[in-house]
């Protein structure tokens, strides 16, 4: 797994709820190139055609509150953000984010301490998030074992597809 | 242990839980709306064939109820075609409604259970003593596959109504003054257990809507016990037996809040946040507030209660030329109970549009859509840039009550002021 990232940073604000992440005209889309080319739309529609390549997303509290709609991480996903660092995070997008193997750093203050265009380096392991512009070290905080679980299968799929085949094996197993 | 935690424990196969352990518990019901064709796609990309238990599980067929364009028609078909596959034994298409009334309606929501679905607003289901939680597309697939799912056990907050709300306040009013003084992270990752007097007495429409918002405030699920009119409600439709759960008498809550509901009146939550909430008398003494449309719906809004009082203040009056009302019974037989007892005609007569029972404008799909600079006020549960259209258009969340009388006048009006309302 991936632990370590560095990016240029787009920063938003509080309570970015999930319809503001990927407004509610656009769910029926399945492809998730054309999600993507929606994400923040609902902040400001000319997110994701400038997104940086490698970029991260900054958040104020509670990101991500709102609707349970997996589209909100696959925009994300998909638009290019390596990982959301934020000050706090909504739990359904939190879940749905480690299921598809999406990092997020809960590290508070974070939003109020950095600007648009500004690169941060992160380590998901320590937690450790530093503004590569001021020099200034954060400490977010450490993701749980059932989170790093998931992250390091690669989400939830990778386990689950492992679970399932294994599950196919024993009947046959239990034959011999 | 609170009631909460024996649900968790009882279908995890362990005596005891605690706040903060994970544990993987059997979902007695998995419900997918028809946001989530993502489900079918994760569930196969996992390697799935058959779902574990084709009567535990069922789709609502809500946001998209009907079609309103090719691409959410595409998506129901494929997602009939997975159901039929499965033999499903439940299967609730664009005819039905909202699905967290059509859950109840049809015996799946009962208390003791866990009930899990693809909806933020599952949250609901506290009303009648169940565990309902919301998720995504993949945890839901997961679901479909093991039948499990594990979940972090929360602590529960306290939140204490007592009294009894005065003539032309409503349940909608009483959980956005709740929202306004929690905020809308006030309970991220918790349980918010609603206790006390008003509760005890409050029915079973009115514990829906409130339950319904608890997710305004972060939590991962809802409490209420059950009093008598919910145990009538189930048994008379509860597919299956069912045990209700009760917290232990020395059970200590992570915190607790407490509201005297007898002094709450006519509140609402301004534009952009759902925990910007006021009294309705401060926000009109700044000044008119202009609407141009009302909306009763939504799973938190949209009952035969709800349409009952919209009706009762619109009887016999006409909404202002250029104004317009968008009506959305939350499912079928809402709308068959609405019609019975009147309401339907005296809202039409009143000027009022009536959309197909499902989620409708709530979250800006179809069937009442605003345009940038339109002013909605709205029985529903979001109020959020963007939420019901354009995200220049602006949005007051209210009692159904209070969108009538405001509708009628065409501004911001307390529902006291235009007619002498019931309970």
């Amino acid at each position: 797994m991936k632990s370590f990232f560095r990016g240029q940073i787009i920063v938003v604000g509080n309570n970015i709820d999930t319809d503001q992440i990927y407004p509610g005209h656009f769910l029926a889309l399945t492809d998730p190139k054309e999600i993507a080319s929606h994400c923040l739309a609902g902040v400001d529609e000319t997110i994701a055609e400038n997104f940086p390549k490698n970029g991260l997303v900054v958040a104020g509290k509670n990101f991500g509150c709102g609707s349970s709609r997996e589209h909100a991480p696959i925009a994300l996903i998909n638009m290019g953000a390596s990982a959301i660092i934020a000050d706090s995070f909504a739990r359904i997008f939190y879940r749905n984010s480690i299921n598809l193997g999406m990092p997020l750093i809960v590290c508070k203050g974070i939003s109020q301490r950095v600007a648009d265009g500004q690169n941060l380096s992160v380590d998901i392991k320590t937690g450790t998030v530093t503004i590569e512009e001021t020099g200034e070290i954060m400490h977010g905080e450490n993701l749980s074992n059932q989170a790093m679980k998931i992250l390091e299968a690669g989400g939830i799929k990778p386990l689950m597809k492992a679970r399932m085949a294994k599950l196919r094996v024993q009947p046959i197993d239990s034959k011999n | 242990m609170h009631a909460i935690e024996k649900i968790l424990a009882k279908n995890s196969g362990r005596k005891e839980v605690h706040a903060g352990e994970i544990v993987t518990a059997k979902v007695d019901f998995a419900e997918i709306n028809d946001l989530y064709l993502q489900t079918v796609y994760s569930f196969y990309e996992m390697g799935g064939e058959k779902v574990w238990d084709n009567e535990r599980c069922a789709f609502v067929f809500d946001h998209y109820a009907p079609t309103p364009d090719i691409k959410s028609a595409q998506n129901h078909k494929e997602m009939r075609e997975f159901a039929k596959k499965n033999y499903l034994k439940y299967h609730f298409d664009t005819n039905c409604g909202v699905c967290h009334q059509v859950m109840p309606e049809a015996g799946l929501a009962y208390p003791g259970m866990i009930l899990v679905a693809t909806d933020s607003h599952t949250t609901t289901h506290g009303a009648f003593g169940a565990f309902g939680t919301g998720v995504g597309a993949t945890d839901m697939a997961s679901i479909l596959l093991t039948g499990e799912l594990w979940f972090r056990v929360p602590e529960v907050i306290e939140v204490r109504l007592d009294g009894t709300t005065s003539q032309g306040v409503y349940p909608k009013d009483v959980i956005l003054t709740v929202l306004g003084k929690l905020k809308a992270d006030g309970a991220v990752y918790k349980a918010i257990d609603f206790t006390g007097s008003y509760v005890d007495q409050l029915n079973v429409a009115g514990r829906m809507t409130i339950c319904n918002m608890a997710v305004e405030m972060g939590a991962k699920t809802a409490y209420m016990q059950p009093n008598q009119d919910v145990l009538d409600y189930v048994n008379a439709r509860a597919v299956r037996p069912f045990e209700v759960q009760y917290s232990d008498p020395d059970f200590e809550y992570e915190e607790s809040h407490q509201f005297d509901v007898s002094i709450i009146g006519p509140t609402l939550s301004c534009p952009d946040s759902v925990d910007n909430v006021a009294t309705l008398s401060d926000v009109v003494s700044q000044g008119d507030v202009e609407v141009d449309q009302g909306y009763v719906g939504s799973c938190t809004g949209g009952r035969t209660e709800d349409i009952a009082e919209a009706a009762r203040i619109l009887k016999g009056h006409r909404i202002p030329k250029y104004k317009k009302l968008i009506v959305v019974p939350a499912s079928a037989e809402v709308m068959e109970e609405c019609m019975e007892k009147g309401y339907m005609k005296d809202l039409i007569l009143a000027g009022a549009t009536i959309a197909t029972p499902g989620c409708g404008a709530c979250l800006g799909a179809h069937q009442g859509i605003l345009a940038a600079g339109e002013v909605c006020i709205s029985s529903t549960n979001r109020n959020f840039p963007g939420r019901m259209g354009s995200t220049e258009a602006k949005i007051y969340l209210a009692s159904p009550a209070t969108v009538a009388a405001s509708i009628l006048a065409g501004k911001i009006t307390d529902p006291r002021e235009v007619v002498e309302v019931g309970q």
